[in-house]
């Protein structure tokens, strides 16, 4: 599973190095939102017991064997944030004292095994839990399906990656059919012990299933012999956060893809192109009506560097984005403001007030 | 507590290459391993030429040959991988003993191959002379955040503890006649698995609570600062820069 040196060429693992990080810095800021001081020794020691349950076979049939990879079990045991950090932990560990998965192949076994897979698993048991009744086994079914799926994601991800910075020629269609056929079987094993796991902790400490939080029925006080609502804690009301941060990170990588990385981005037309070329489709489309505009096709008219053109016109291309959306958005938001003017002022000073 | 408190896969010596500060010596292997990464798969020679850089680092450490060999076997199942390149590439084809292989790629699997071994035993030859301790200090002195080289240490720390604690459990499930035969019985091993994750957890809060018990405020005391001299340093870096030259001199002939 752990990919070697050599695997992905040199730009491509400092691109995904660079998306590991941050997946990493975001997570370290989240897990100390929910762990606070504890964060040390609680990670610590989930990721040792991701590391330990690793180890676990479960066999299979006549003498085969798989074991858990754990992504999926980390995102609904201990939450997203602490997932990802665990797993990149492990990760990490394992690259540099058991030479398990290369050093410069570290950005992109932390991208794809640990953020593609916890997110993955996360997002989809967060979106079943909302929709199925609030019940214990409707937990474990989502922790199935969620880990049924995350494992062919991180599979299409490192597809993905491997066709942006694949060393060899391996047709991509291929690729992406046997990972993802193999990692389907993979996940299903994955799902059965991942559900399993997560019923058995539900079952003695259902307080430490992070993804079962919602399931503690409401606090209720008999009162004069009547079963009524507690009252609801005062909701803390969130501070004002700035954007700017998030807006600035935000445009800071979509132009380092769109300059930098697009380049090494595959030569060929993308999949729909390809197909309507094979299959001469496109013979009759006309040429788009924009088709002489300096930005065709991805390129700067009068600039011979493919390198340099192709990086300039990604560039605008996200500036030219950037703007426009922002008009759009100032403008809706400028409608919506004079329209509910009074109330949004008294939320604005009441906002003030407790800050 | 009789056995060493080292872990098996540090290799206890006194040589030149262990007493090197660790934060010398990771840089060292990461810029190593960034410049076999870089080196065009068609200079073979340039290869050959780290390998026996590899092995001079080696002899130095005194690792015997015997025991690197048998740490390179964790890259058995790429090697497989590998293998299979050649069969499925693109491109144009070349006969070997009766097979249509593609020469793209027997140049990718060569190419997977070479820069992994050698990345493998470098990573090897660190874990080997460092012990685990001094590489997290290396870490943090290589500016990982420090909430994060905590993460790692409680992890290495507590690693061979659940994973001990693990294999108490499976000899309790043994002695009481169970045996794990195929699908059936992955409901008794998740049940397992789940009681060592609330065994872990639980053993997390014990630890926190001991720690705040001495004083912990959310940093660890930095108690040994590890310092390199200059002189240090380029012996560390001479290995980088020697295959740094024969990079260049793979890309230029």
């Amino acid at each position: 599973m752990h990919v070697p040196d050599g695997f992905i060429n040199a730009p491509v693992s400092l691109a995904t190095g660079v998306v590991a990080a941050g997946a990493v810095a975001v997570s370290l800021r989240g897990a100390r939102r929910e762990l606070d001081e504890r964060t040390a020794p609680l990670a610590g020691l989930v990721a040792a017991f991701i590391f330990a349950v690793q180890m676990l076979n479960f066999p299979v049939a006549a003498g085969t064997s798989g074991h858990l990879l754990g992504g999926a079990l980390a995102a609904i045991l201990v939450g997203p944030y602490t997932g990802v950090l665990c797993v990149s932990v492990v990760l990490l560990m394992q690259g540099v004292l058991f030479a398990d998965g290369g050093l410069t192949a570290l950005g992109v076994n932390i991208t794809v095994m640990a953020v593609v897979t916890t997110v993955v698993a996360y997002a989809v048991f967060r979106g079943l839990v909302k929709v199925l009744p609030k019940k214990r086994r409707s937990i474990t079914v989502s922790a199935f399906v969620a880990a049924v799926l995350s494992v062919p994601a991180a599979a299409a991800a490192f597809t993905l990656v491997y066709a942006v910075g694949g060393t060899t020629d391996v047709p991509i269609g291929q690729v992406l059919t046997a990972m993802v056929g193999v990692h389907v079987l993979i996940g299903i094993g994955e799902a059965a012990i991942t559900a399993l796991t997560v019923g058995a902790v539900i079952a003695v400490r259902p307080d430490l299933v992070y993804g079962a939080r919602g399931l503690t029925a409401p606090l209720k006080l008999r009162v004069n012999g009547e079963l009524v609502d507690a009252p609801a804690a005062e909701p803390v009301p969130a501070a004002a956060r700035s954007t700017r941060k998030v807006w600035l990170a935000g445009l800071a990588t979509s132009l380092v893809l769109a300059g930098f990385v697009s380049f090494y981005a595959s030569a060929n037309p993308d999949g729909l192109e390809k197909v309507a070329a094979d299959k001469g489709i496109d013979a009759k489309t006309e040429e788009h009506a924009t088709a002489d505009s300096p930005l065709a096709d991805y390129g700067i008219e009068g600039l011979t560097n493919a390198r340099i053109s192709g990086g300039l016109a990604g560039v605008i291309g996200v500036g030219v984005t950037v703007v426009a959306g922002t008009g759009v958005f100032w403008a809706v938001r400028r409608r919506r403001t004079s329209e509910t003017c009074p109330a949004s002022v008294r939320d604005a000073s009441d906002v003030a007030e407790n800050v | 507590m009789g056995a060493g408190h080292a872990h098996k896969l540090y290799r206890h010596g006194h040589s030149p290459v262990h007493a090197l500060p660790p934060h010398t010596k990771l840089t060292a292997v990461f810029a190593f391993v960034i410049v076999v990464v870089s080196t065009p798969r068609e200079a073979m020679w340039a290869f050959a030429l780290y390998a026996l850089l590899l092995a001079a680092v080696a002899y130095a450490a005194r690792v015997p040959a015997g025991f690197l060999l048998k740490r390179l076997l964790i890259e058995v199942p790429f090697v497989a991988f590998a293998v299979l390149m050649p069969f499925v590439a693109q491109g144009e084809r070349v006969d070997v003993l009766g097979l249509s292989l593609s020469v793209n790629g027997l140049w990718g699997a060569w190419n997977v191959l070479a820069k992994g071994t050698l990345g493998v035993g470098a990573s090897v030859l660190l874990a080997s002379t460092t012990e685990l301790r001094e590489l997290l200090l290396g870490l943090q002195r290589l500016k990982l955040p420090p909430l994060l080289v905590q993460i790692a240490s409680f992890m290495i720390r507590y690693g061979d503890v659940i994973a001990d604690e693990m294999r108490r459990m499976r000899i309790a499930r043994e002695s009481r006649g169970f045996e794990a035969r195929g699908v059936r019985h992955w409901g008794v091993l998740a049940k397992s698995a789940g009681a060592l994750f609330i065994r872990s957890y639980e053993r997390g809060e014990r630890v926190h609570l001991a720690m705040v018990s001495r004083g912990y405020a959310g940093s660890m005391p930095v108690i040994d600062e590890v310092t390199a001299s200059r002189a240090q340093w380029s012996y560390a870096l001479a290995l980088p820069s020697a295959a740094l030259l024969v990079c260049l001199l793979g890309w230029t002939l």
